[in-house]
């Protein structure tokens, strides 16, 4: 079994089980790494076993689906070709001379660091929600769209019991279903976009009859639990002083802006609010991948130009789970093939390349109608928080944009903090793009998460020793591009 | 940050100002950097001559700019850990009070006094009260609000504009000419290429380093703390990884974690053992951070010439074109007395430091190595 080649896979939602499926069923020892305790990532998330959940298919409409991979997950762990490392938060993933070197963090608190070696390595490393702010954003009691499901999911706990679904995006309506089913009162669903829209995307969604049977599905359900649906609407602000008691909305005009009048007042005690998902590219970033966008470059077998570096999943573009699949499917494959040094044949996989062909035509259909509606940004007061770890306003973005040249992200967090705390600016980098009027770009973070210092200076030597560092004597400078953090 | 020093003391002398970058405010190696003004780390010479004279200018702006600039003149600790580095440290520092620095000893008994945190087992130290630290980047925005150049961020220059008798009349940019009587070279770690701009050499080299910042904690590490070793770094000559553990607390709350010194060309990629030695190096002198997160670490380009000095004043071999650039790990303090130095020679005034020893041709009889 040592002969084995191996290839460590991050992160355990669908692209990762997927790879780490197609791969050890091809004579490939994988180690699937993860921070969950239990595989299924945010998709397939599942109830803590003390729970005793009796139906958690009823959170789940793919249910199948993850029965087939966790049988698979459990076939190929029992064979020993499969290593599940759960509770593992990678923070670095380095090239060592021939080897990949993945660092995590372990234990409740993350102040153990443990390092795997492989082969190659597979990032499934998924997205993460962006949420833009508005006034009250900051309130107890304003929870992000995927945080509502996963404290669903797998908590089986309600946020609230009188909930606001709020933003854009596909995910407010699993979530607006999910929680009316298990209980919640959702007082309305707030969905920036219009139905027109969608309607005048209809050859990107026409070849997707599933998809459509799945919108159509949740409408029902929707209409079954009376949840109120306010489309082309938006959240304008949140009010309560301790905690969330009713939130401001408004309709939103053609062009996207507030139409006079149309405010009005819903009580509630939960705002699940969400504008769709940005990929997790830290680790990519870091080994050196190219990014197209905010997502990871990859080629048609999901290999990044970082020699022995595949990704799959949101990672390489938000698109939901079945295109996950069918990514992580293909990547799992051609690791198979290329880690043994031979060339993969594309046609075995011609099932997934459709799917995943279909599958993207279909996210970037949606990407045109759930887009953020126009001027969100000139909307957001200048006394509302904006980065909420270092409490920067969004007027203070404004007067360092407009006064002292903060024009891309990087200036803005140079010159008003926004983005240098905690979370590193995962959560306000689009609204200070939003504010500074840049590009969102994906912003270089060597860390992808809180690392301690203790963990850092017991750092392992590389297996032939430490790297050389500084190797190569007075090179000449030979890229000058303009120095970026 | 040199160049935005430059702007505002030529601005004050009555100059017309334009300043051109490439990128944004501090876009290169100034946001990278830790804003250290420090004379503790100069052997007396002309370098510490420019960063005494440097710290009074900083101080004199510390109402103005230098406070929106979190100026905070904090000081600085250097500490030994064996009573034969707390040896090699005092000389150094009997030699620094000839030059006019303050520098006070502190013995083992007296150091946690001044930092209550630091390791138990250490030598003895010596205390500079003239070192300060800024935020580099406000400092480079302010100092640009505060002279009120005209600012043309995100223009490249891509060419020195030279009459018939070789006098510099401006530069090419990516849109448009700039025509100037006078133009300044403070590129930085670019300095270089500027210069070949005008048909005229300085090897300025990139030396990177990594600076790890933790997570906001309270006031616990007071003053600029670094171990003894840290000088005899700065002045190696070594291509190879050397590190040397500088920390300090900042007005915002994370602690900075430098310094790591290697000549690897302006490759940006993490280095793990740069930052494991910085971990562990800060954490010999505070116990404490063991336990603290990192939350970010980046690399910065240090510009550096060979005899570690800056090239300050007039080209002779480009009438017109100045030169402020080149000075290592030390640019954001030397930007103050660099950019009076700078306005001086562009008035046409007697600088009031020698400037032989910045002299930008110097690296030509020298016949040294060609980048």
């Amino acid at each position: 079994m040592s002969e084995r080649v191996h290839l460590a896979v991050v992160g355990a939602g669908p692209a990762g089980l997927a790879g780490a499926l197609a791969a050890a069923s091809r004579g490939v020892r994988v180690t699937l790494v993860d921070a969950g305790d239990r595989a299924g990532g945010q998709f397939y998330r599942q109830p803590a076993p003390a729970l005793n959940a009796r139906r958690p298919q009823a959170l789940h409409h793919q249910w199948r689906t993850w029965r087939r991979l966790a049988d698979g997950l459990a076939r190929h762990t029992e064979a020993g070709y499969l290593t599940h490392l759960t509770g593992h938060h990678v923070w670095c993933v380095q090239r060592e001379s021939d080897s990949l070197a993945v660092h995590a963090l372990l234990g409740p608190e993350q102040e153990e660091g443990v390092t795997v070696h492989a082969d190659a390595v597979l990032l499934a490393t998924g997205g993460y929600e962006r949420v833009l702010p508005f006034p009250g954003w900051t309130l107890p009691g304003v929870v992000t769209a995927g945080g509502a499901q996963a404290m669903l999911k797998g908590g089986l706990v309600l946020p609230g019991r009188t909930v606001v679904v709020a933003g854009t995006g596909p995910l407010l309506l699993p979530v607006a279903t999910g929680l009316a089913a298990a209980g919640a009162r959702v007082a309305a669903l707030v969905e920036s976009a219009s139905p027109a829209a969608l309607l005048r995307r209809a050859p990107g969604l026409a070849a997707q009859p599933g998809k459509l049977a799945e919108g159509v599905w949740y409408a029902g359900l929707l209409a079954r639990h009376r949840v109120p649906v306010l489309a082309r609407h938006t959240v304008v602000a949140a009010h309560g002083t301790d905690r969330l008691t009713a939130v401001t909305v408004a309709a939103l005009d053609r062009t996207g802006r507030i139409r006079p009048g149309t405010a009005r007042r819903i009580p509630c005690d939960t705002l699940a609010v969400g504008h769709g998902m940005l990929p997790h590219t830290d680790l990519a970033e870091t080994l050196g991948c190219a990014l197209a966008g905010t997502a990871v470059r990859v080629d048609a077998e999901q290999r990044t130009d970082v020699p022995g570096v595949w990704a799959a999943g949101e990672a390489t573009g938000v698109g939901g789970a079945a295109l996950a699949l069918a990514e992580g499917h293909i990547a799992g494959r051609s690791a198979a093939a290329r880690m043994r040094g031979t060339v993969p044949d594309p046609p075995a996989w011609a099932a997934a390349d459709r799917a995943r062909t279909r599958h993207r035509a279909f996210s970037t259909a949606l990407d045109t109608v759930y887009a953020p509606p126009a001027g969100w940004a000139e909307r957001i007061p200048d006394d509302t928080v904006v980065c909420r770890c270092e409490e920067v306003t969004a007027g203070e973005v404004r007067t360092a944009a407009r006064t002292l040249g903060a024009t891309d992200l990087r200036s803005a967090k140079l010159l008003t903090r926004a983005g240098m705390g905690w979370c590193q600016g995962r959560m306000c980098a689009p609204a200070v793009a939003g504010l500074t009027g840049c590009p969102l770009t994906a912003a270089r973070r060597p860390f992808a998460r809180p690392v301690p210092l203790g963990v850092l200076a017991g750092l392992p030597d590389a297996p032939d020793g430490p790297k050389a560092p500084g190797a190569p004597e007075d090179r000449a400078a030979d890229d000058s591009s303009p120095a970026q953090q | 940050m040199v160049g935005a020093a430059c702007a505002l003391y030529a601005a004050r002398a009555g100059l017309d100002v334009r300043v051109v970058d490439r990128g944004p405010v501090a876009g290169g190696t100034t946001g990278a950097g830790e804003g250290n003004l420090l004379v503790s780390d100069k052997e007396p010479g002309p370098e510490l001559e420019l960063a005494l004279l440097s710290a009074r200018l900083w101080e004199r702006l510390a109402d103005g700019p230098g406070a929106a600039a979190e100026y905070e003149p904090k000081g600085g600790l250097v500490v030994a850990r064996t009573p034969a580095a707390l040896a090699a440290l005092t000389e150094f520092a009997a030699g620094q009070r000839a030059a006019g620095v303050l520098a006070e000893p502190v013995s083992a008994a007296e150091l946690p006094d001044l930092e209550p945190h630091l390791a138990a087992d250490l030598a003895g130290g010596v205390h500079y009260p003239q070192d300060a630290q800024v935020m580099p980047a406000l400092a480079a925005a302010h100092l640009l609000r505060a002279c009120g150049a005209r600012l043309h961020t995100g223009r490249t220059v891509t060419g020195v504009i030279r009459g018939p008798d070789g006098t510099v009349r401006g530069v090419r940019t990516d849109r448009g000419d700039l025509s100037a009587p006078a133009v300044v070279n403070a590129a930085g770690t670019w300095g270089g290429d500027l210069a070949a701009l005008a048909g005229v050499r300085l090897p300025v080299l990139p030396r990177r380093g990594f600076v790890l910042v933790t997570e906001p904690l309270p006031r616990l590490v007071r003053h600029k703390v670094y171990a003894a070793d840290y000088v005899a770094d700065v002045a190696s000559d070594s291509a190879a990884l050397r590190t040397s553990p500088v920390v300090e607390g900042t007005a915002a709350g994370p602690v900075l974690i430098g310094a790591s010194r290697e000549r690897v060309g302006f490759d940006r990629s993490l280095s793990l053992p740069a930052v494991r030695a910085l971990a562990a190096g800060a954490i010999g002198l505070f116990p404490f951070l063991e336990r603290v997160r990192a939350l970010r670490t980046y690399a910065g380009f240090r510009p550096y010439l060979p005899d570690h000095l800056p090239a300050i004043g007039p080209d002779p071999r480009a009438p017109g074109l100045f030169h402020a650039c080149g000075h290592e790990g030390a640019g954001i303090g030397l930007a103050t007395g660099t950019g009076r130095l700078i306005a001086q020679a562009l008035t046409g005034g007697t600088p009031e430091l020698d400037l032989t020893p910045f002299r930008p041709e110097r690296f030509d009889a020298d016949g040294g190595d060609t980048p």
